[in-house]
């Protein structure tokens, strides 16, 4: 008792961690349904419907259906890798999480103040970097250790992928490193303050060159490295089955499944600090009325919900759409309260920032087709390095272009 | 026995166990992945060091890169279990001793608290809170030249190895 008297802060970080892993878990599994829905109203069908309204217990369907499978090993298969492959890529995926500031307002947990972030790390962005670096291994090595063919031909493609994509997806955020002059997330969040045209992505003048051509870079990078579509060649269905996780089942699988969300997610979250302003407010700071959004925002869902619930919906689905009617409203009137009204303006932002950004991913996913294994390569080396290079030489060319004119 | 004291000690065990199994493993994948376990250690320790970026450098670059590498490789080759010889002679009567020496030597000269690393300490405490600031400026002005000039060593190699690789045609 003594030790963690001395040391509060251990106590405020677990408390933090479980919240968090609580809700990313919780957001991870409802992503796949998130993705599942918006895939099928692009393919004009309905998505998942039937486990409670619009599909919304599916998830937890999905859950006890992989707890239950049985859980497979292929012969011949080396078993201590085999089991490190999911569990590396699932825990390296969720610990970037601890590294993203969700809002800048000072909480009191335990009479402590502390930030709405696990870790604020001087060098938060090479962390990241580090952290999703060794994240390759889980899919290599799940490749390599399931002893099949198509999952080692999976696991080098996506090797080959990642190491080729890391270095554009690098090069791309330089451009804002330069700008930002920080490593920090909350100092660079801090550098965009303002209204929008202040973002990375738009700030022009006073050392500084809009990074879009830099977000378009990572963008594209970012979706090869987490082997989405149009990028997901190490699990290419019409020519490797599934790619690395042929041989998974049960709850094996989930974890890949789930380390495909997180990284997702992470990216995301990386998009929104470094490009979009992070959890600040697109409006201008002197519009006060703009703190009301958040609870405007949730009680205007809670009321199509509620018309929802009382024209479309019948018998038990009918019950479980009003709680969630009644959840969101409640929500939305806590957010009105004084006390709670600043605390929840930066997560408000910085969540509705990263679920567009989500919604782009499936968007992608929705629209356009997979590549060739050869074009991958090729437009990874030849288009994007050369692309994201430039951005980087103009910008430190922009940067630099006033105290060249004060020597010179 | 303060956090960091203990932290030390875990993360140097298992350092050293990494590299004893990077030895001992038949497998190379098994090798390979000792190998990162060593890598990710020794950030850990320069952690407590207080050198965040060279503790980050250290794992993007030598477990997130070259090892990415390494096991892209080995699964590329498909290479196989590794076959035992049996110990070769010189190995067993001058190798051991000879190795039992270096590490005497390493130990006394480690454990003398030398001029230029008291100096170097100092140096490193008067950092502050930016360390990465403070190296780059090292990097990028101070010592340019060597810096620049290591990097084009660096691209002589690659296009040395191109060379090699493409033969002739």
């Amino acid at each position: 008792m003594e030790f963690i008297a001395q040391h509060p802060i251990l106590v405020v970080s677990l408390v933090k961690i479980a919240v968090l892993l609580l809700l990313v878990l919780t957001v991870l599994a409802y992503l796949s349904w998130f993705e599942r829905k918006v895939i099928a109203h692009i393919q004009s069908r309905w998505g998942p419907y039937y486990v409670g309204a619009h599909g919304l217990l599916q998830p937890l369907a999905d859950g006890l259906k992989f707890l239950f499978k049985e859980d497979l090993t292929p012969p011949g298969a080396d078993r201590f890798v085999y089991v490190l492959a999911p569990l590396l890529a699932l825990s390296l995926a969720i610990t970037t999480l601890a590294l993203i500031p969700f809002g800048p307002a000072t909480i009191h947990i335990l009479g402590q103040p502390t930030q709405l972030v696990i870790a604020n790390v001087d060098i938060g962005l090479l962390f990241l970097f580090a952290i999703t670096s060794i994240g390759v291994y889980g899919v290599a090595l799940a490749g390599w250790s399931s002893n099949s063919k198509y999952p080692l031909l999976g696991g080098l493609r996506s090797s080959a992928q990642m190491i080729s994509y890391e270095v554009s997806l690098t090069v791309s955020v330089v451009g804002v490193l330069l700008v930002a002059g920080s490593l920090n997330f909350n100092e660079i969040i801090e550098g965009q303050r303002g209204a929008f045209w202040h973002w990375n992505v738009f700030r022009a003048g006073h050392g500084a060159f809009p990074q879009i051509i830099g977000f378009l870079c990572y963008a594209t990078a970012a979706i090869a490295e987490t082997n989405r579509v149009p990028f997901d060649l190490p699990e290419g269905e019409t020519e490797l089955v599934a790619g690395f996780h042929t041989e998974y089942s049960s709850f094996k699988f989930a974890m890949f499944f789930m380390a495909e969300y997180a990284n997702m997610v992470t990216v995301c979250c990386l998009a929104t600090i470094l490009f979009f302003g992070g959890w600040l407010s697109p409006f201008p700071e002197s519009w006060t009325w703009q703190q009301y959004l958040p609870a405007a925002a949730l009680l205007v869902c809670a009321a199509y919900l509620a018309y929802d619930t009382a024209v479309n919906m019948r018998g038990i689905a009918r019950i479980q759409l009003a709680v969630v009617t009644v959840l969101a409203a409640g929500i939305g009137v806590l957010c009105l309260i004084p006390a709670v009204m600043p605390v929840i303006q930066g997560p408000f932002w910085f969540l509705a920032k990263v679920a567009f950004f989500l919604f782009f991913y499936v968007w992608t996913r929705g629209t356009l087709p997979r590549f060739r294994y050869d074009q991958l390569m090729a437009f990874g080396w030849k288009l994007l390095l050369p692309v994201s290079l430039v951005n980087l030489l103009v910008t430190g060319l922009v940067i630099i272009w006033p105290q060249l004119g004060r020597h010179g | 026995m303060s956090v960091p004291f203990i932290l030390f000690f875990v993360f140097a065990g298992i350092a050293v166990a990494g590299a004893v199994l990077l030895i001992v493993a038949r497998e190379p994948i098994h090798s390979a992945l000792s190998l990162i376990l060593v890598m990710v250690s020794l950030a850990v320790l320069y952690l407590l060091l207080g050198a965040e970026f060279i503790a980050a450098v250290q794992i993007i670059v030598y477990a997130g890169a070259i090892m990415v590498l390494f096991v892209f490789v080995i699964m590329l080759l498909n290479a196989g279990v590794e076959e035992r010889t049996d110990w070769s002679k010189l190995a067993k009567y001058a190798g051991l001793p000879l190795a039992g020496f270096l590490l005497i030597e390493l130990a006394y000269w480690l454990a003398r608290p030398a001029a230029g690393m008291t100096a170097a300490l100092h140096a490193a405490r008067g950092m502050g809170a930016a360390p990465t600031r403070a190296l780059s400026e090292m990097l990028f002005r101070d010592y340019l030249f060597p810096f620049e000039a290591t990097s084009i060593l660096i691209l002589i190699a690659i296009l040395g190895a191109l060379v090699l690789a493409k033969g002739d045609e």
